[in-house]
């Protein structure tokens, strides 16, 4: 009926296909998408300002949540750019603790993300699968770190929990438990007949636009890219455990879902690796120093959702001068719009699920500009300055006026 | 009429369903309701179940401080809900404003904007809380079953 007609569609803030505030501008076609305007903000807190108005040990607390999905993994890129500002030597079992804790948290949040692509797709009944069985991911990482998601667990130069050996007990057991679910996932997501119908071939991204459009983790991964922090700059424990970068070549949602549950198995090996490997010795350096020396460092985190990029810049003072998050999700937000491009209204939900996107680590406050003119809405110092005699001035009140008769009554003294 | 009265607030009380709502939200609190809502916890067994328009919707469940930018599509929503309604607090931030608060964009807790009848702490709430205060929420309701108005 609408065939010939163009027509926007407004999606979010609060939409029911949304789990976050995010707003979408989406011109259609009939059913097809003819580009996807996306409206970031809503989420925006500014917490990279709100850092330099805190010491680095509170800082770590307010990193952590810029994300509650991927908490750990802001707060080690931050802890490692500082601890290479201040030159610390962070012991080997801290490392080890925290590269274990990234594992888990990747583990938690795959699931979680293979759940909410079943719910995306109207498969409910993986969403109650895989979250039930996240459930006891979820008890290894409050039994090990104090809390179920923001876990608090980096200091300054170490960790702050030490793991006991019955813990370690726990953990394995939990692991065994979690791969014999997650082989029944792997036979669910390549096996099953619906799934593959309807994940093929959807939000296709080819290795060529993955590349051009600077695509990261999972969805770089999916489309052939071997990109992968922990192997190609190892952090933490990384470069001492054996491991292998998944990739996939089906660039599509199905290819991204194959590359999810597979690198669960691989962390599922690299848990007992790290628990196995793991070294005896201090958990944390004695007396971690409040002021940081002046200087900058980049720090590089491979989160579940992809790099996750850390800039620190300390002058000395026990508050950051600057600090600079670039999420993953910001890296992989273009991508999205290539990917809907020409494709229907109504895949629209899983594509945008697909990155998994989150939003919240990615909110920025934008300058907004004029579509038309491609004027941008921000104003330079003379404008602003002109701007606002204009205004005055337009009220009675002149403030050329007044320097004048200033001036008059100087020089008459 | 009293019957009816009767009749509808038991009704309500054993089906309260809820809008979820982030508004400025880390992810943790929303994660952690979802979790409420899954096998583990399942709130379902007390009749709540996600809704996705504030038109069905009895309780919002908001989590995260009040963005600048949120504030005023809260209130459209709250606005968009019919009586009686009400709101729950998840989370430290939506209580207070959190780690968040004095951050330029964050204008602080859930109440700055909108009335909330029900405060649930916790960084992140974990799901038990969230249960917790739920249920807290539907007895409270049931005692001020004679009150029309609900409390602010």
């Amino acid at each position: 009926m609408h065939n010939s007609k163009e027509f926007k569609i407004p999606i979010g803030p609060q939409h029911p296909a949304l789990k976050e505030p995010e707003s979408f501008s989406v011109a259609l076609r009939g059913e097809k998408i003819l580009g996807v305007d996306i409206r970031l903000g809503y989420n925006h807190r500014g917490i990279e300002k709100a850092c330099e108005e805190r010491s680095y040990v509170q800082d770590i607390y307010l990193i952590e949540r810029i994300c509650g999905i991927c908490s750990h993994a802001h707060a080690t890129a931050f802890i490692q750019a500082v601890e290479e500002i201040a030159h610390l030597a962070v012991p080997e079992r801290a490392l080890y603790i925290r590269t274990l804790v990234g594992e888990l948290e990747r583990v938690h949040s795959h699931l979680l993300w293979l759940g909410v692509a079943g719910h995306e797709i109207g498969f409910d009944t993986l969403l109650m699968y895989t979250w039930r069985d996240r459930e006891i991911v979820m008890d290894i990482l409050a039994d090990l770190t104090g809390n179920r998601v923001n876990y608090g667990i980096n200091s300054i130069g170490g960790v702050r929990r030490d793991i006991s050996p019955a813990q370690v007990k726990d953990v394995l057991k939990a692991v065994d438990k979690l791969e014999e679910r997650t082989k029944y996932y792997i036979e669910v997501a390549t096996e099953e007949t619906t799934i593959i119908k309807r994940l093929s071939g959807v939000g296709v991204l080819a290795y060529d636009d993955a590349i051009k459009l600077d695509a990261v983790g999972p969805t770089a991964r999916a489309s052939g890219v071997a990109r992968d922090v922990r192997r190609d700059d190892p952090y933490a424990a990384y470069d001492k455990i054996q491991f292998n970068v998944i990739t996939d070549t089906h660039s599509d949602v199905y290819g991204r879902t194959v590359v999810r549950v597979k690198e669960l198995m691989e962390s599922y090996g690299m848990i007992r690796e790290i628990l196995k490997k793991m070294p005896e010795g201090p958990i944390a350096i004695k007396a971690p120093p409040r002021r940081i020396p002046a200087g900058e460092a980049i720090s590089r985190y491979e989160a579940p959702r992809g790099e996750d990029v850390h800039y620190v810049k300390s002058n000395g003072t026990e508050k950051p001068e600057r600090v600079k998050v670039r999420a993953p999700t910001l890296a992989n937000v273009q991508a999205v719009k290539h990917m809907l491009k020409d494709r229907f209204l109504a895949d629209m939900p899983i594509v945008i699920a697909a990155i998994d996107p989150c939003f919240s680590c990615t909110d920025r406050s934008i300058a907004i500009e004029d579509g038309k003119s491609r004027k941008k809405n921000v104003m330079t110092w003379q404008e602003l300055h002109d701007y606002s005699i204009k205004w005055h001035r337009e009220r009675g009140f002149d403030p050329a006026e007044i320097n004048r008769k200033f001036h008059k009554t100087m020089e008459g003294k | 009429m009293g019957m009816i009265k009767k009749i509808i607030n038991w009704s309500r009380l054993k089906s309260p369903w809820i809008l979820h709502f982030n508004t400025g939200a880390c992810n943790a609190c929303d994660i952690e309701i979802i979790a409420a809502l899954t096998p583990r916890y399942d709130l379902e067994r007390f009749g709540v179940i996600l809704k996705g328009t504030p038109r069905h919707a009895d309780v919002l469940v908001c989590s995260g401080p009040v963005t600048r930018q949120i504030e005023d599509r809260l209130i459209r929503i709250y606005e968009q809900m019919a009586e009686p309604k009400f709101v729950v607090a998840v989370g430290t931030c939506a209580c207070t404003g959190g780690v968040f608060g004095g951050c330029y964009n964050v204008k602080g807790g859930i109440n700055s904007a909108i009335p909330v009848s029900a405060y649930i702490p916790g960084c992140p709430a974990s799901p038990k809380a969230i249960i917790d205060g739920v249920v807290k929420l539907l007895k409270s309701l049931e005692e001020s079953e004679t009150k029309a108005a609900p409390a602010k």
